[in-house]
């Protein structure tokens, strides 16, 4: 059962490792801003979750469970909340998306 | 298995500390630091299963709590030119 539950954890450790790494990538490799932002959500709520929840089996039933959730629930909030700040502040501040058409105005922020 | 992972992370906070370097406004550098923020936060409670101490799991609670503050005060002060700007007016319905 423990090593049921090992494996398990290690598999879900892995997974959130390769998401993180997935969302760096994605974070060089991404032609635009806005592009960019959306890669970097993958680390923010894949990558976070997972590593999480890995932690999560490998400690039990104790407090540590208790506060590695409240750090899940704490990046649950914050994460969308900072992305839409800095995406609203780059729109208005005029950065324009990679595929904008010229022709038409640019929409309001 | 917990080394893997943080090798992972570490891995992931160098690529966004080449965008953070590279990138060509200060929102690609905000969002990168915002990035790091998150990507500190998992790393500091992989070291505190990895060395047995699960008391750096509070400082990833604080790490976190300061990270999104710091992320919206840095936001404000581009956006607005002075951290202590009122903002914008509330939207109203009618309009």
């Amino acid at each position: 059962m423990s090593l049921v539950v090992d494996i398990l954890s290690w598999g879900l450790l892995l997974a959130g490792g390769f998401f993180c790494i997935v969302g760096g990538v994605g974070l060089v490799r991404m032609p635009d801003f806005y592009t960019r932002m959306h890669a970097a959500s993958v680390t923010d709520t894949l990558g976070v979750g997972f590593v999480l929840a890995g932690l999560m089996l490998q400690a039990g039933l104790t407090l540590v469970t208790v506060k590695l959730f409240f750090i899940g629930v704490l990046v649950f909030f914050t994460s969308p909340t900072a992305t839409h700040a800095l995406t609203r502040a780059a729109m208005i501040r005029g950065v324009e998306p990679l595929l904008a058409d010229d022709k038409e105005a640019p929409s309001k922020p | 298995m917990f080394g893997v992972a943080a090798l992972a992370l570490l891995v992931t906070l160098a690529l966004v500390l080449a965008r953070a370097a590279l990138g060509p406004t200060v929102f690609d550098r905000v969002q990168a630091a915002n990035t790091v923020g998150t990507v500190a936060v998992l790393l500091l409670a992989v070291i505190g299963f990895l060395t047995g101490r699960p008391e750096f799991l509070d400082l990833a609670i604080t790490y976190g709590l300061l990270n999104v503050i710091g992320t919206i005060a840095v936001l404000k002060f581009f956006r607005y030119g002075d951290p202590g700007a009122p903002g914008e007016p509330e939207e109203s319905g009618e309009r």
